[in-house]
Protein backbone atom coordinates (compact mmCIF):
# COMPACT_ATOMS: atom_id res chain seq x y z
CA UNK A 1 0.00 0.00 0.00
CA UNK A 2 1.42 3.59 -0.99
CA UNK A 3 1.03 6.26 1.26
CA UNK A 4 0.72 9.74 -0.50
CA UNK A 5 1.32 12.57 1.55
CA UNK A 6 2.28 16.54 0.69
CA UNK A 7 2.22 19.50 2.90
CA UNK A 8 1.79 23.34 2.51
CA UNK A 9 3.30 26.30 4.21
CA UNK A 10 1.09 29.22 3.55
CA UNK A 11 0.97 33.10 4.36
CA UNK A 12 -2.75 34.30 6.38
CA UNK A 13 -3.98 35.31 3.37
CA UNK A 14 -7.25 35.22 1.43
CA UNK A 15 -5.07 33.84 -1.09
CA UNK A 16 -3.89 31.03 1.09
CA UNK A 17 -7.41 29.75 1.68
CA UNK A 18 -7.85 29.78 -2.27
CA UNK A 19 -5.01 27.44 -2.15
CA UNK A 20 -5.75 25.11 0.22
CA UNK A 21 -9.78 24.88 -1.17
CA UNK A 22 -7.93 23.97 -4.47
CA UNK A 23 -5.61 21.55 -3.18
CA UNK A 24 -8.59 19.88 -1.68
CA UNK A 25 -9.99 19.50 -4.49
CA UNK A 26 -7.12 18.08 -6.27
CA UNK A 27 -6.51 15.70 -3.41
CA UNK A 28 -9.93 14.62 -2.98
CA UNK A 29 -10.45 14.21 -7.27
CA UNK A 30 -6.98 11.99 -7.25
CA UNK A 31 -8.26 9.38 -4.94
CA UNK A 32 -10.82 10.07 -6.27
CA UNK A 33 -13.84 10.86 -4.42
CA UNK A 34 -17.27 11.49 -6.10
CA UNK A 35 -17.64 15.06 -7.42
CA UNK A 36 -20.24 15.58 -4.33
CA UNK A 37 -17.19 14.31 -1.87
CA UNK A 38 -14.96 16.54 -3.61
CA UNK A 39 -17.11 19.60 -3.35
CA UNK A 40 -17.70 18.81 0.09
CA UNK A 41 -13.96 17.99 1.29
CA UNK A 42 -12.52 20.84 -0.35
CA UNK A 43 -15.44 23.11 1.30
CA UNK A 44 -14.65 21.70 4.85
CA UNK A 45 -10.92 22.70 4.25
CA UNK A 46 -11.94 25.82 3.10
CA UNK A 47 -13.92 26.51 6.61
CA UNK A 48 -11.52 25.45 8.34
CA UNK A 49 -8.75 27.24 6.50
CA UNK A 50 -10.23 30.43 7.07
CA UNK A 51 -10.58 29.63 10.83
CA UNK A 52 -6.60 29.75 10.84
CA UNK A 53 -5.59 32.44 8.49
CA UNK A 54 -8.91 34.69 9.82
CA UNK A 55 -9.93 33.37 13.97
CA UNK A 56 -6.45 31.66 14.43
CA UNK A 57 -3.49 33.40 13.15
CA UNK A 58 -6.12 36.75 12.35
CA UNK A 59 -3.68 37.56 9.05
CA UNK A 60 -0.77 38.23 11.05
CA UNK A 61 1.87 38.25 8.03
CA UNK A 62 4.52 36.66 10.30
CA UNK A 63 1.98 33.23 11.29
CA UNK A 64 1.64 30.71 9.09
CA UNK A 65 -0.83 28.00 8.40
CA UNK A 66 0.24 25.01 7.19
CA UNK A 67 -1.69 22.38 5.47
CA UNK A 68 -1.02 18.79 4.24
CA UNK A 69 -3.37 16.05 3.05
CA UNK A 70 -2.70 12.26 2.92
CA UNK A 71 -4.26 9.38 1.44
CA UNK A 72 -3.78 6.27 3.99
CA UNK A 73 -5.04 4.09 1.60
CA UNK A 74 -8.32 4.02 3.41
CA UNK A 75 -9.23 7.43 4.21
CA UNK A 76 -8.18 10.88 2.70
CA UNK A 77 -6.23 12.76 6.26
CA UNK A 78 -6.17 16.49 6.19
CA UNK A 79 -4.16 18.73 8.95
CA UNK A 80 -4.51 22.59 8.66
CA UNK A 81 -2.70 24.26 11.49
CA UNK A 82 -2.15 27.72 12.80
CA UNK A 83 -0.21 29.63 15.07
CA UNK A 84 -2.80 31.35 17.10
CA UNK A 85 -4.09 31.71 19.81
CA UNK A 86 -6.01 28.50 19.96
CA UNK A 87 -9.77 27.21 19.52
CA UNK A 88 -11.77 25.32 22.08
CA UNK A 89 -13.85 22.76 20.52
CA UNK A 90 -16.06 23.37 23.64
CA UNK A 91 -15.99 27.23 23.25
CA UNK A 92 -17.92 26.93 19.39
CA UNK A 93 -21.46 27.42 20.00
CA UNK A 94 -23.64 25.83 17.99
CA UNK A 95 -25.55 27.30 14.80
CA UNK A 96 -28.62 25.34 15.17
CA UNK A 97 -30.06 26.39 18.39
CA UNK A 98 -32.92 29.01 17.98
CA UNK A 99 -30.61 32.11 19.60
CA UNK A 100 -27.96 31.36 17.11
CA UNK A 101 -29.94 30.36 14.06
CA UNK A 102 -29.40 34.44 12.55
CA UNK A 103 -26.10 35.02 13.74
CA UNK A 104 -24.12 36.44 10.98
CA UNK A 105 -21.29 33.66 11.63
CA UNK A 106 -20.46 30.40 13.88
CA UNK A 107 -21.26 28.14 11.00
CA UNK A 108 -17.75 26.86 9.82
CA UNK A 109 -16.59 23.89 12.00
CA UNK A 110 -20.88 22.87 11.91
CA UNK A 111 -20.50 22.87 8.30
CA UNK A 112 -16.88 20.89 8.48
CA UNK A 113 -18.49 18.04 10.91
CA UNK A 114 -21.44 17.68 8.22
CA UNK A 115 -18.87 16.75 5.45
CA UNK A 116 -16.25 15.09 6.93
CA UNK A 117 -16.47 11.70 8.49
CA UNK A 118 -14.20 12.31 11.58
CA UNK A 119 -12.98 15.98 13.03
CA UNK A 120 -10.27 16.31 15.63
CA UNK A 121 -8.66 19.16 17.53
CA UNK A 122 -5.52 19.66 18.59
CA UNK A 123 -4.10 22.51 20.79
CA UNK A 124 -0.39 23.05 19.49
CA UNK A 125 2.08 25.64 21.70
CA UNK A 126 0.68 27.94 19.81
CA UNK A 127 -2.47 27.72 18.09
CA UNK A 128 -4.84 24.59 16.67
CA UNK A 129 -4.56 22.07 14.22
CA UNK A 130 -7.77 20.83 12.75
CA UNK A 131 -7.47 17.12 11.35
CA UNK A 132 -10.25 15.89 8.44
CA UNK A 133 -10.82 12.68 7.76
CA UNK A 134 -12.84 11.42 5.25
CA UNK A 135 -13.23 7.85 4.79
CA UNK A 136 -12.33 6.14 1.04
CA UNK A 137 -14.87 4.29 -0.42
CA UNK A 138 -17.99 5.22 2.08
CA UNK A 139 -19.85 7.89 -0.36
CA UNK A 140 -22.29 9.58 1.76
CA UNK A 141 -25.54 10.71 0.96
CA UNK A 142 -26.50 14.36 0.44
CA UNK A 143 -25.79 16.55 3.03
CA UNK A 144 -29.57 17.39 3.51
CA UNK A 145 -30.57 14.08 4.27
CA UNK A 146 -27.88 13.54 6.51
CA UNK A 147 -29.70 16.53 8.60
CA UNK A 148 -32.62 14.81 9.14
CA UNK B 1 -14.64 33.64 -10.46
CA UNK B 2 -15.59 36.27 -8.00
CA UNK B 3 -19.53 37.46 -7.96
CA UNK B 4 -20.86 40.14 -10.10
CA UNK B 5 -24.41 41.50 -8.95
CA UNK B 6 -26.96 44.16 -11.00
CA UNK B 7 -30.31 44.85 -10.17
CA UNK B 8 -33.93 45.52 -11.79
CA UNK B 9 -37.08 46.71 -11.24
CA UNK B 10 -40.43 44.33 -11.68
CA UNK B 11 -43.69 45.88 -10.13
CA UNK B 12 -42.08 47.18 -7.17
CA UNK B 13 -39.66 44.40 -6.65
CA UNK B 14 -36.16 44.72 -6.88
CA UNK B 15 -34.58 41.91 -8.07
CA UNK B 16 -30.46 41.38 -7.15
CA UNK B 17 -29.22 39.01 -9.96
CA UNK B 18 -26.28 37.52 -8.25
CA UNK B 19 -23.37 35.22 -10.07
CA UNK B 20 -20.12 33.66 -9.02
CA UNK B 21 -18.64 33.05 -5.46
CA UNK B 22 -20.39 34.52 -2.57
CA UNK B 23 -17.61 33.60 0.01
CA UNK B 24 -15.53 35.33 2.58
CA UNK B 25 -13.61 38.56 0.87
CA UNK B 26 -14.71 39.83 -2.54
CA UNK B 27 -18.62 38.08 -3.12
CA UNK B 28 -19.87 39.07 0.69
CA UNK B 29 -18.53 42.39 0.41
CA UNK B 30 -20.49 42.56 -2.70
CA UNK B 31 -23.96 42.05 -1.41
CA UNK B 32 -22.98 43.77 1.70
CA UNK B 33 -22.54 46.90 -0.18
CA UNK B 34 -25.72 46.34 -2.60
CA UNK B 35 -28.28 45.24 -0.06
CA UNK B 36 -26.93 48.90 2.03
CA UNK B 37 -27.17 50.80 -0.88
CA UNK B 38 -30.50 49.27 -1.99
CA UNK B 39 -31.65 50.11 2.21
CA UNK B 40 -30.39 53.83 1.39
CA UNK B 41 -32.57 54.12 -1.91
CA UNK B 42 -35.44 52.67 0.35
CA UNK B 43 -35.91 49.49 -1.25
CA UNK B 44 -37.90 47.29 0.97
CA UNK B 45 -38.83 44.82 -1.52
CA UNK B 46 -36.05 42.87 -2.59
CA UNK B 47 -36.04 39.20 -4.40
CA UNK B 48 -32.26 37.88 -4.60
CA UNK B 49 -31.70 35.61 -7.63
CA UNK B 50 -28.99 33.17 -6.72
CA UNK B 51 -29.64 31.09 -9.64
CA UNK B 52 -26.29 31.90 -11.55
CA UNK B 53 -24.44 31.47 -7.71
CA UNK B 54 -21.91 28.43 -8.23
CA UNK B 55 -20.72 28.55 -4.47
CA UNK B 56 -21.20 29.72 -1.11
CA UNK B 57 -19.17 29.21 1.89
CA UNK B 58 -20.16 30.35 5.76
CA UNK B 59 -19.31 33.57 5.18
CA UNK B 60 -21.34 33.72 2.49
CA UNK B 61 -24.46 32.61 4.43
CA UNK B 62 -23.53 34.90 7.45
CA UNK B 63 -24.54 37.46 4.48
CA UNK B 64 -27.34 35.97 3.50
CA UNK B 65 -28.38 35.91 6.99
CA UNK B 66 -27.07 39.67 7.52
CA UNK B 67 -29.03 41.01 4.31
CA UNK B 68 -32.21 39.09 5.59
CA UNK B 69 -31.96 40.54 8.98
CA UNK B 70 -31.09 43.66 7.98
CA UNK B 71 -34.04 44.14 5.32
CA UNK B 72 -36.16 42.98 8.14
CA UNK B 73 -35.39 45.70 10.89
CA UNK B 74 -36.09 47.98 8.01
CA UNK B 75 -39.45 46.90 7.35
CA UNK B 76 -38.80 45.65 4.61
CA UNK B 77 -38.96 41.90 3.06
CA UNK B 78 -36.13 39.93 1.75
CA UNK B 79 -36.99 36.56 -0.39
CA UNK B 80 -34.53 34.40 -2.34
CA UNK B 81 -34.91 32.98 -5.76
CA UNK B 82 -33.80 30.09 -7.80
CA UNK B 83 -31.49 28.36 -5.52
CA UNK B 84 -29.25 25.31 -7.05
CA UNK B 85 -28.47 22.48 -5.46
CA UNK B 86 -25.61 23.16 -3.71
CA UNK B 87 -27.21 26.16 -2.15
CA UNK B 88 -30.29 24.40 -1.26
CA UNK B 89 -28.46 21.92 0.70
CA UNK B 90 -26.48 24.25 2.40
CA UNK B 91 -29.64 25.88 3.78
CA UNK B 92 -31.34 22.86 4.54
CA UNK B 93 -28.23 21.79 6.94
CA UNK B 94 -28.16 24.81 8.77
CA UNK B 95 -32.05 25.01 9.31
CA UNK B 96 -31.87 28.04 7.09
CA UNK B 97 -34.76 27.07 4.60
CA UNK B 98 -36.98 27.54 6.54
CA UNK B 99 -35.87 30.93 7.82
CA UNK B 100 -36.12 32.60 4.50
CA UNK B 101 -38.74 32.57 2.11
CA UNK B 102 -37.55 30.43 -1.10
CA UNK B 103 -39.18 30.77 -4.56
CA UNK B 104 -38.19 29.10 -7.91
CA UNK B 105 -40.29 31.31 -9.81
CA UNK B 106 -39.54 34.63 -10.51
CA UNK B 107 -43.35 35.61 -11.68
CA UNK B 108 -44.71 33.99 -8.32
CA UNK B 109 -41.56 35.13 -5.91
CA UNK B 110 -42.95 38.44 -6.98
CA UNK B 111 -46.82 38.47 -6.04
CA UNK B 112 -45.66 36.88 -3.19
CA UNK B 113 -44.52 40.11 -1.67
CA UNK B 114 -46.73 42.21 0.62
CA UNK B 115 -48.45 45.00 -1.70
Amino acid sequence: MTIDRVSYTLDSTLDSVNKAEQAAEEAACKIPFEDEDCHRIAMAVREAAVNAVLHGNAYDPKKKMTVSFENTGESLVIKISDQGRGLRDEDIPDPLAEENLLKQSGRGIFLIRSFMDEVHFRQLQPGTEITLVKHIGHPSGSAAEASK
Amino acid sequence: MTMKASNRRVDGVTILDLSGRITLGEGSVVLRDQIRDLISKGEKKILLNLGDVTYIDSSGIGELVSAFTTVRNQGGELKLLNLTKKVHDLLQITKLYTVFDVKDDETSAIKAFTK
